[in-house]
């Protein structure tokens, strides 16, 4: 059978897959470590990310462009890290509990709003063949590029350079390290983290928007499987940097695609344990960057689960 | 921004008055410190120095009082305008980002930093701006991998840098060793002396004031209770102008240490991670004898915190053995009080108390589950713990409004009185401190340290960690100096030299 390459298909899906399933967990994570890198933790981008997919897919439903939809799921993921990042500024106030709460929320009334759209059927995100030059049909799948990929890589890297070289990049990381010395520099630490927990939000709302609007590809109650509470652990395994948040992107997103990989070689017994593979490896990188006798290196001082 | 061409500046407060509520913080207080003079402001914990800068800086706004800068007044409404009129703060804390870079920390405080920052160029600027800076820093680093001297440092020229000619620095010598503080104050001496800054020194090292300061003010419960020039006074004049006319208490005679006296502590070959994990520390052949005290000198951060977790049990421990009395001793409440071993840590409200548990239940910690004849009591009885700390309460003098007050609403001198009373009464034979007088007035201090002696006297081991050099030379009978986690050097009292200790507290052997 022409195009039949055998077990080389299997690392072959897994890069497509591990292209295709990290956009969200690249935007997640990115928009966490502009939450985090200003002190702040937000729980909550699971619900956003859930709430983005939905605003997302009925914009794009009702205005007929994907991008649209983009645009209103960054509007609506921006408006819940500002209710985030609002409560938070109240003293005494744990930013893991509202997180939480808001996770619940965001959910809760994406799933409300979202009943109508589950029947129509919204434009996809445009992809970029990247593999038309193979003639085998495996390598063009795996190849085919969302922008939205691509537009997360570069992110990475702005922001990557954006925390050494710019004065919010610098900002962010002085208010997040050390809220005192913010403070005696005329910043007030609850605006800085206001909007970087707005920005968070916007972000991952768009990894939201990928998921309705191109990979699945359609918007139902159980579009996420989690990516918004993985991108935290992920955004911990990274180191905070939002390289390293590319690099571990792409891991996870592999190990997710090793289910469906192996399915589609012929694999029938025992793929589903593959399924669980990112959970699996979401506990592994717990573990291995805990420690019961030292802080974490690189964390922000004045993150919660740090101090 | 050039530390030749802009001169000093001049500041006075004039009648500064501070109320908060019904209480004086501060009444009617003048301080003039001409440009570039070095001014020292003398006084004990709560006795308005705070209150008095706060309010020159800014912070405060006074119920009453002018300020005059460089012979004009002057509206100080926030730090921003004292800023803006050069007049610089550097805390008691490090106000640094401990994670970014000197670099990054000094032109991010800039008030105009770029919206984008060219580090080739502000390499460059940054480069003959510390030419003329007397302070050699490396700025590349994060600020976490600096001495705690060279932070310091770094925090006088981030002032500097941001073009602050009138400084006010906030005890800032009290994480440093001697031969650090000595330069530092030197290198700021020096740029006062050439006219390019004038200061105005929070302390109450008096040492560190007749070294360098030429004038003096001095605060007592909000009151100025004297001024003049340092050269017109000695530390007796001062010390009586801070404290008034308070009893206090004196230390006993320290009695001759038994020369048969056995060893209660001793520490075998001990490992355990520090605080970051990245670091071990290694505690071999320490041994305190019946009836001395062992002073431990090091400064913060070498690992004392952990030595002393260790002790306490608060720490795993990766190798090695404690052994008090030639028992094997893992710190469980059993041992301690069979073996008679007793902790005051530092920062005794969090590390010795239950904050929001009554005076008497804390003082009754150690023996609440006893009853009269010392065997495990299966009913607590409530008279039995107020009795307990009545006494007490009287016999340590601690001032508390009643026995059922919690703890926390104690002032620092007496939660520390209710932890010694606890700590110090019924047989003692392992006594183990850490810093037990920081932060605590002139009476506190004093009394506290008459306690210790007393209970050295007594035929108590003690191991006391200090921060204070002072404290150690007064009570200790050997000094050890801890330094990267390690016991680095010892010296009988008889023998020991600040210069030398400080020396091996820099690491420098």
């Amino acid at each position: 059978m022409e195009g039949d390459i055998g077990l080389w298909g299997v690392p072959l899906a897994i890069l497509g897959g591990a292209i295709r399933v990290s956009t969200p967990f690249i935007f997640v994570s990115l928009g966490e470590t502009i939450t985090e890198r200003s002190g702040r933790i937000n729980l909550g981008l699971e619900g956003t990310l859930v709430f983005g997919a939905m605003a997302a897919y009925a914009i794009a439903v009702e205005t007929g462009s994907p991008w649209i939809g983009v645009l209103a799921a960054m509007v609506a993921g921006a408006g819940f890290g500002l209710l985030h990042g609002w409560i938070c500024s109240f003293p005494k106030v744990n930013d893991i509990a509202v997180g939480i709460a808001l996770m619940l929320f965001g959910m809760g009334l994406a799933f409300f709003f979202g009943k109508p759209y589950i029947q129509p059927s919204a434009p996809n995100l445009p992809a970029i063949p990247l593999g038309d030059w193979s003639s085998l049909p495996q390598v063009r799948a795996a190849l085919n590029v969302n922008v939205l990929f691509l537009v997360g890589a570069a992110l990475a890297l702005a922001l990557w350079w954006a925390f050494k070289n710019t004065k919010i990049g610098l900002i962010v990381r002085v208010v997040g390290d050390s809220a005192d010395a913010a403070r005696a520099m005329g910043l007030s630490p609850n605006t800085v983290r206001l909007f970087a927990t707005a920005a968070g939000g916007a972000l991952a709302a768009i990894g939201g928007a990928y998921l309705s609007l191109y990979y699945p590809g359609s918007w139902n109650e159980r579009l996420s499987s989690g990516q918004g509470l993985m991108a935290v652990a992920l955004v911990i395994f990274a180191r905070w940097n939002p390289l390293g948040c590319f690099a571990a992107a792409l891991l996870f997103g592999g190990a997710g695609a090793l289910g469906p990989a192996l399915q589609s070689v012929g694999v029938t017994q025992g793929y589903y344990l593959f399924y669980a593979a990112p959970y699996v490896l979401t506990l592994i990188v717990m573990i291995a960057a805990s420690s019961p006798g030292r802080a974490l290196a690189g964390a922000p001082g004045e993150l919660s689960i740090t101090r | 921004m050039n530390a030749q061409t802009v001169p000093a500046v001049g500041v006075e407060a004039i009648g500064m008055t501070m109320r908060f509520g019904g209480f004086t913080a501060l009444d009617d207080v003048t301080v003039k410190v001409p440009a570039g003079s070095f001014h020292a402001l003398l006084g004990e914990n709560g006795a308005g120095k705070s209150t008095l800068v706060k309010c020159m800086m800014g912070f405060y706004t006074p119920t009453s009082g002018d300020m005059v800068v460089n012979g004009r007044e002057a509206v100080i409404a926030s730090p921003k305008d004292a800023g803006a009129l050069g007049l610089g703060m550097v805390y008691q804390h490090f106000t640094l980002v401990p994670s970014l870079t000197g670099e990054e920390n000094l032109v991010i405080s800039r008030e105009n930093a770029p919206a984008v920052i060219d580090w080739g160029k502000e390499r460059r600027d940054l480069k003959s701006f510390m030419e003329r800076m007397p302070f050699k820093i490396p700025l590349e680093q994060p600020v976490s991998a600096l001495a705690a001297g060279e932070k310091q440092k770094l925090e006088i020229v981030k002032q500097l840098y941001l073009g602050r000619r009138f400084l006010v620095l906030d005890e800032p010598t009290s994480v440093l060793t001697p031969g650090e503080a000595e330069e530092m104050l030197g290198l700021v001496r020096g740029m006062t002396r050439r006219g390019e800054l004038t200061v105005l020194m929070i302390s109450h090292k008096f040492h560190e004031v007749t070294a360098f300061a030429d004038d003096v003010s001095v605060l007592r419960k909000g009151k100025l209770t004297g001024r003049g020039r340092v050269a017109n006074l000695d530390r007796r004049k001062m010390a009586a102008m801070m404290i008034g006319d308070q009893a206090i208490a004196a230390l006993d005679q320290r009695a001759p240490t038994p020369a048969d006296a056995v060893s209660v502590l001793e520490v075998n070959a001990v490992k355990a991670k520090d605080r970051s994990g990245l670091k071990s520390i290694e505690i071999d052949g320490l041994k305190v004898k019946a009836g001395e005290i062992v002073g431990v000198a090091g400064v913060s951060g070498n690992g004392q915190k952990e030595f002393l977790e260790v002790l306490a049990g608060q720490r795993a421990r990766e190798a090695g053995e404690i052994r008090v009395k030639n028992a094997s001793y893992e710190a469980t409440r059993e041992q301690s009080r069979k073996l008679n071993v007793r902790f005051i840590p530092e920062e005794p409200l969090r590390n010795a108390c239950a904050p929001k548990m009554t005076v008497a239940e804390n003082i009754a910690f150690r023996t609440f589950d006893l009853d009269k004849d010392g065997k495990p009591a299966s009913w607590i009885s409530a008279r039995a713990i107020r009795d307990y700390a009545t006494s007490l309460i009287a016999q340590f003098k601690v001032k508390t409004a009643s026995l059922s007050s919690p703890i926390q609403s104690l002032s620092g001198g007496n939660v520390q009185r209710a932890v010694l009373a606890r700590e110090l009464s019924g047989a003692v034979d392992l006594l183990i401190v850490s810093n037990p007088c920081f932060g605590l007035d002139f009476a506190a201090v004093a009394e506290i340290r008459a306690r210790i002696m007393k209970a050295r006297n007594g035929g108590a081991a003690v191991l006391l960690m200090s921060e204070d050099l002072d404290e150690l030379l007064e009570l200790s009978d050997r000094i050890l100096v801890m330094s990267d986690g390690q016991l680095v050097y010892e010296t009988p009292i008889a023998q020991a030299d600040l210069h030398v200790i400080g020396e091996h507290m820099a690491g420098k052997h």
